[in-house]
């Protein structure tokens, strides 16, 4: 079983992507499991979500604390919330950031990755939500899902020309991590 | 009545219930400085006072519990509360 | 076996529409409120014919499910909370009535302080109204549930409502795989709802009248009677949705790995799903433990559990309410079942997650190094030292 913990902002679909996350797992044929962190979530703070993937039926129902994966929608948040904490070394943090990895500083045996998300999303999508155009890149660095699944459960989510827009983003992500590893 | 589930009774209790034998009081309507008010069957607690035509009311016996009201409320103290006698 | 990803709450609603019930009035609240927008939206967007009764409080909801199901119609309410605890003089009505309404509880603490994360205080306060409780386990239970809970409810010989409670948030607000069941299924499974008694101008008749001395008594015998009597109709229409969809989540229990077990947890609600993976995990490291799961709360099935923990060394009865002034509620039920009896297990008690503090796996190991240590005990689990001075 795999875990993977969302770091946004309230707002910045999050928990959407959770959900989108679980939704493609699910979709591949694997079982999944995707909620927030429970609470009275505000327009602006910091807020989490969870993903679980496996091969077996998922009964656990605790919060994850040992992810193996991090993402971080806002780079904003690496200053107001510990995006680290209990992250599994042979991990990846994923950040939404123009910097290079290496220029954030962070302290961690974990890979870190960067994405420009937001100029993405900007470009492609219109709008400054990076929360699809994150999971293209998590795709590609991770291959923990596929690009069918995510285009299952965007275009489940969210029909139509949004949907479609949605979409060109997470190939335009997948396309800039895989051009960054070879 | 079914106790057994839920004590569900036929309704119209109230008019299967004769409470006309509870009464000690029997008010009688003089009919003579009635002014037509409609207090008396307005505030009968057992609906059983009836205007027959105007300033003429009559009461249903069988359901009238000698309660007074209609004597307390008459406008123009025209009824009566006698000793009911056997 | 086709499943959808979908959150729980909308499972439910979609479980409820299916079930064709004819009147829905509910108050939203946290967090309940995905199931009855849910619901809202589809009887606005005409998918489901039903009588959507916006109310103003929770008491007027449960006032509005009480004289609709007076009426002979299927009737379906939800709450959570304080609008649970709103409800509870209505709750003991609808019971008193004989009235098949049913509900979900979502499961939340209750004030104060003021506190919107998942306990079962809620519900397990209402365990004398008369109402069956089913506790669920993941959103798949949770929603095949509802449909066995309007059969159990219309039964002939049981008439009484029944909730179905499930844990707010851990299981209202998580997405996971759900095999939802399809109008064709559930017109073959759960028959129109046809009262023998029912509220109609052509034969006026009064439910709950005025009964006295002479009559009360009798009035709550029957129903503590029927109870009893629902642990039958509960375990049959579990067997029924089994054959029909090939799914058994338990009757009244259901058990894992405690055939051979020394240890068994004992627990209600979606910690069972947590605490299957550490059974199986002890189980890799040659413990003999399992789980026990009360799914039927109430009717409490005495004779199941014995039957089921006969056997047994240890139990850690682990729950998320608390009687203040007593302890544990589910513990000392426990207990009751092996009093008179010939070999009495150890039993320990734990509360646990009040007011969603997370149960993590570490919480329930725990629990388990607790009860093989100590000799019989009760107490809180999980505390922070740090806010109550260390002690």
């Amino acid at each position: 079983m795999i875990e993977i913990r969302v770091h946004g902002r309230g707002g910045q679909g999050s928990v959407t992507a959770a959900e989108l996350l679980g939704f493609a797992a699910h979709s591949d044929g694997k079982y999944a499991q995707a909620f927030p962190s429970f609470g009275s979530e505000r327009m602006g703070a910091p807020v989490q979500a969870f993903v679980r993937i496996s091969d077996k039926p998922i009964r656990i129902r605790s919060q994850v604390y040992k992810p193996n994966y991090v993402i971080v929608q806002d780079p904003t948040l690496l200053e107001v919330s510990n995006v680290l904490d209990g992250l599994q070394e042979n991990g990846l943090l994923l950040i939404n950031s123009k910097k290079k990895a290496t220029e954030l500083g962070i302290n961690t045996k974990a890979r870190v990755k960067t994405i420009p998300a937001m100029e993405i999303a900007l470009k492609v999508i219109g709008r400054p939500i990076m929360n699809t155009t994150l999971l293209g890149a998590f795709a590609a660095a991770t291959g923990e899902i596929s690009l069918e699944g995510i285009r299952k459960a965007i275009q489940h989510k969210f029909p139509g020309s949004v949907g479609e827009k949605n979409i060109a983003a997470v190939l335009k992500a997948f396309d800039f991590i895989k051009k960054e590893s070879v | 009545m079914r106790l057994d589930l839920g004590a569900i009774a036929k309704a119209g209790t109230s008019k299967a219930n004769q409470t006309g034998g509870w009464r000690n009081f029997k008010p009688i309507f003089h009919q003579k400085k009635c002014n037509s008010c409609d207090l008396c069957r307005i505030y009968c607690p057992e609906g059983c006072v009836t205007m027959i035509e105007k300033k003429k009311y009559t009461v249903d016996y069988a359901y009238c519990k000698g309660c007074g009201i209609c004597a307390e409320e008459c406008s123009s103290s025209d009824i009566e509360m006698v000793v009911e006698e056997k | 076996m086709s499943t959808t990803f979908i959150e729980g709450s909308i499972a439910v609603a979609k479980t409820v529409a299916v079930s064709r019930p004819h009147v829905i009035s509910a108050y939203p609240i946290t967090p309940q409120t995905h199931i009855v927008e849910h619901l809202s939206e589809l009887v606005a967007n005409g998918e489901l014919k039903s009588e959507f009764v916006n109310v103003e409080s929770e008491h007027s909801a449960a006032s509005v499910v009480l004289g609709s199901s007076a009426t002979g119609a299927r009737t379906y309410t939800a709450t959570t909370s304080q609008g649970f605890l709103l409800m509870i003089e209505v709750l003991f009505n609808i019971a008193g009535m004989r009235l098949p309404v049913v509900m979900t509880c979502v499961n939340r603490a209750v004030s104060a302080p003021i506190n919107i994360w998942n306990d079962q205080q809620d519900s397990m306060t209402a365990r004398d109204s008369g109402w069956i409780q089913l506790y669920a386990e993941d959103n798949q239970e949770a929603s095949d549930m509802h449909l066995q809970a309007f059969k159990i409810a219309e039964n002939k010989d049981i008439m009484l409502p029944v909730m179905v409670c499930m844990d707010g948030f851990v299981l209202t607000h998580s997405f996971d795989p759900v095999e939802l069941i399809s109008q064709e299924q559930v017109d073959k499974f759960l028959p129109p709802f046809k009262p023998e008694y029912y509220l109609t101008p052509k034969n006026p008749l009064t439910f709950g009248t005025l009964v006295g001395p002479d009559g009360y008594m009798e009035t709550r015998y029957f129903i503590e009677k029927t109870m009893h009597a629902s642990l039958q109709v509960i375990s049959d229409v579990a067997a029924d949705f089994h054959n029909q969809f090939g799914r058994f989540q338990g009757g009244l229990i259901d058990t894992y790995k405690v055939e051979d077990a020394s240890l068994v947890l004992v627990a209600m609600g979606s910690i069972i799903g947590t605490i299957k993976d550490i059974v199986d995990e002890l189980r890799a490291k040659g413990q003999k433990v399992g789980v026990l799961k009360v799914r039927s709360y109430r009717p409490f099935p005495k004779d199941e559990i014995y039957k089921a923990l006969n056997h047994v060394k240890e139990i850690a009865v682990l729950e998320k309410a608390v009687s203040l002034g007593y302890g544990g509620i589910l513990v000392n039920e426990i207990k009751s079942v092996f009093y008179g009896k010939p070999k009495t297990p150890k039993i320990n008690g734990f509360i646990l997650g009040l007011g969603g503090r997370d149960i993590t796996v570490d919480t329930i190991h725990q629990t388990i190094k607790e009860t093989v240590k100590a000799s019989s005990e009760e107490k809180f689990i999980g505390l922070n030292e740090a806010l109550i001075g260390g002690k």
